[in-house]
């Protein structure tokens, strides 16, 4: 993987970034529980499961997870109490909660109470484990500065400037597409869905029905691939896209 | 009709129930408090006129007593005691109430009328009521006020009226009082008695009416007297009530028919398709094929349900609490920006005008999906039709913010207008095209909860929506930058680099 900064050595997140993450999920249904470590497990992560609101708060306190997964109805302590309880003890792993409610209320209360992101039930497992990749993604960059220039393969953003280059060659973007390829930069290797990009380029949330965002990244595709061989960002189907650099294809 | 909870029977009355509850009434009650309050006044007022009338007679016999002492004294004066002795021995002998006695010291009968009197009153002298006997006639006892005076000699001189009259006239009087208030008790009973079954009765007929309704029969109405009384006006505003339930009622039939209608079809799609693969797919291929199809299958239900669950929780109105000032233009243009692309590409041009500070009370996503629903639906419309155009439009107009999308589509029929706001409505020739008929009704509901009105009209060719809201105060402009009122930390660390992410 190849998301390199000026500032600091070319092995900065990329080592950091194993690609395996440690996850608690924390769900009363033993089914789904159960169905989500499969899932995870077959997707080269480490999953511990609890099923109620206490001992995922036990287990969140002590285990050094990289994300918690926290369904929003539980047992004994609900979701929402139990991340403000982790929110007061300063445990900051961050948390993605899962509930059955989905409206717009729903989603800003469970953000007020300290999650990191939600998704509403149900949900595709594809989306999940792009959002909670991206959580874990944040949690291991955060704390460094901000970088100022992404770089993937031959590709290289500068945030400063806004600049954008392939092979030296400039490419002109649009602001938004600038900001589009800029969050699949930082996201490189990683595969980054729908609405995620509807959420964190366009800060919308609602369900974007059609393919709007599909021509938007067609669209910055064709400017980024145009003249060279190999495609850069690349369709993952039934998830979403990600921007990655194959080895040996250099145009 | 069956309505799924079940009501309790009412159980049969008993007498003894019957009248307990009737007891109970505030009708009833009310008699009987108003009752106690006239009775003591009859009271009050009986007694003063009985113990006046006593008074006046009692008056008239001590005045009377009075004249005949009088006549005495002047006779005794005129000829001592011989003289009076002849003047109450002629008096004794007259018919009347009129009392005389003299006796000597030792208390022997010398003349007079009065048989017998205690020998107390004759000791004392002075004014007394007291028992005598009469001298003439049988050994029975007499009641009367005397006056005894000491003459010269010890001898006492009586002279006294009997009190028979006044004591009749005043047994007459109590009985009246008595009889009266008795009466006033009975009638005050019966009345409170009938007032309070009077009312109990269309209680009564109430409380079965609405056990009847909660039993399912929704139909049922209250009995409305039409004398305009208070349980009329109140039977009249529950059966308005009942009236609006009804519509409620019938409204979400309607929406539990339509779901059932119009989700088995994708469920009974879904279910085909899987069974199919079960039944025909050999290679590993066809089958991954066919599950793609059921996931994607299954993905469009979750989003019809979705949309249901969003309308009707904004429907219900609670999330009131979520609105702060938003900035419409902004929307127009993020959303305008969004789809603009997707418009090209359907070689449509996508003309986006918004003017500056359209501040409204909203919810930016809900803003932004009801924008994102009604450029979708221009664009999936609007291709193919006589300019390749859409306009999506916002300005000020006095205090309300105005919005329109419109399209050169085939538009929609005047007559169907109505109809495609609710929900599931498709128009004959949308039928071909993907989609639940579920936009319009979301952004329906939308511009209700924010309070809002939404207008289809024809464009000439085409469909033009306009909504109205209404503009924001100006001084709650000044935070509207933040689309929020209060920010949420999450909401900007979910998003790294919170400049990606928001227009400036």
């Amino acid at each position: 993987m190849a998301v390199v900064t000026e500032q600091r050595s070319p092995v900065s997140r990329a080592a950091l970034w194993t690609g395996s993450m440690r996850l608690l999920i924390i769900e009363d249904d033993r089914e789904a529980a159960a169905y989500l470590v499969k899932a995870f497990r077959e997707t080269g992560h480490v999953a511990d499961s609890a099923q109620d609101g206490l001992d995922g708060y036990a287990l969140a306190r002590e285990g050094a997870y990289d994300v918690l997964i926290v369904d929003r109805m539980l047992p004994k302590l609900d979701g929402l109490s139990l991340i403000r309880s982790l929110r007061e003890q300063a445990v900051t792993t961050p948390v993605l909660i899962l509930s059955a409610l989905g409206q717009v209320d729903d989603r800003v209360k469970g953000l007020r109470a300290g999650g990191d992101d939600y998704l509403p039930k149900p949900y595709a497992f594809s989306e999940l484990l792009a959002r909670t990749e991206a959580l874990a993604r944040r949690q291991i960059g955060s704390g460094a500065a901000e970088e100022t220039r992404y770089r993937v393969g031959d590709l290289e953003l500068d945030r400063l400037s806004h600049r954008v280059t392939r092979a030296g060659r400039e490419i002109v973007l649009q602001p938004r597409e600038f900001r589009l390829l800029e969050y699949l930069m930082r996201h490189a290797g990683q595969v980054v869905t729908r609405t995620m990009l509807l959420e964190n380029v366009w800060d919308y949330h609602f369900d974007p029905q059609t393919n709007v965002i599909d021509v938007h990244v067609s669209r910055l595709r064709g400017k980024l691939d145009k003249g060279f061989a190999s495609p850069i960002i690349h369709t993952v189907r039934g998830a979403g896209y990600v921007l990655r650099f194959d080895e040996g294809s250099t145009g | 009709m069956s309505t799924g909870f079940s009501v309790e029977p009412v159980p049969r009355e008993t007498v003894g129930a019957r009248v307990q509850k009737l007891f109970r009434t505030t009708a009833f009650k009310l008699s009987i408090a108003y009752l106690a309050i006239f009775a003591l006044c009859a009271f009050l007022a009986l007694g003063y006129v009985a113990w006046n009338a006593r008074a006046v007679l009692d008056d008239q016999i001590v005045s009377t007593i009075d004249a005949e002492i009088n006549g005495l004294s002047e006779q005794y004066n005129a000829g001592g005691l011989r003289r009076l002795i002849t003047v109450v021995e002629r008096r004794s002998r007259e018919p009347g109430a009129s009392l005389y006695l003299v006796t000597t010291a030792s208390g022997e009968h010398v003349v007079g009328n009065v048989g017998y009197v205690p020998a107390a009153v004759l000791a004392n002298p002075g004014q007394s009521e007291t028992r005598y006997g009469r001298s003439d006639s049988d050994a029975e006892l007499h009641r009367a006020i005397v006056r005894v005076f000491t003459l010269p000699g010890g001898f006492r001189l009586l002279v006294g009226r009997d009190t028979e009259e006044r004591d009749r006239l005043r047994a007459v009087i109590g009985r009246a009082f008595g009889t009266s208030l008795a009466a006033v008790v009975l009638l005050g009973v019966i009345g409170g008695w009938l007032a309070a079954s009077r009312v109990l009765r269309r209680v009564d007929a109430m409380t079965q009416t609405t056990r009847a309704i909660m039993a399912g029969d929704l139909d049922g109405r209250l009995y409305v007297a039409g004398n305009g009384d208070e349980l009329d006006r109140l039977a009249a505003s529950l059966n308005l009530m009942l009236e609006r339930i009804g519509e409620l009622m019938r409204g979400m039939r309607e929406v539990s028919d339509n779901i059932a209608h119009d989700l088995k079809t994708p469920l009974t799609r879904l279910r085909n398709r899987a069974d199919e693969a079960l039944r025909s797919a050999v290679s590993p291929e066809e089958l991954r094929a066919a599950l793609e199809a059921v996931i994607e299958e299954s993905d469009g239900l979750i989003r019809v349900f979705n949309a249901l669950l969003m309308i009707a929780r904004l429907e219900a109105g609670n999330a009131r609490e979520i609105l702060a000032p938003v900035d419409l233009g902004a929307a127009v243009q993020e959303v305008g920006e969004l789809y603009e692309a997707l418009a090209e590409d359907q070689g449509l041009l996508l003309d986006v005008r918004a003017g500056d500070g359209l501040i409204i009370a909203g919810n930016r996503e809900l803003i932004g999906q009801a924008l994102a629903n009604l450029i979708d639906n221009a664009l999936k419309y609007g291709a193919g039709g006589a300019e390749a155009q859409v306009t999506v439009e916002a300005e000020r107009v006095g205090d309300t913010i105005r919005l329109s999308v419109s399209d050169h589509g085939p538009g929609i029929p005047e007559a169907e207008r109505g109809r495609v706001l609710g929900r599931f409505v498709r128009l004959e020739d949308a039928r071909s095209r993907p989609g639940f008929g579920l936009g319009l009704s979301l952004v329906n509901a939308v511009v209700r909860l924010h309070r809002g009105t939404l207008r289809l009209s024809d464009n000439g060719p085409g469909l033009r929506v306009d909504l109205a809201f209404p503009a924001e105060a100006q001084g709650a402009a000044a935070t509207a930058g933040d689309g929020a009122a209060e920010p949420i930390p999450a909401l900007a660390a979910s998003a790294p680099g919170g400049s990606i992410s928001r227009l400036s």
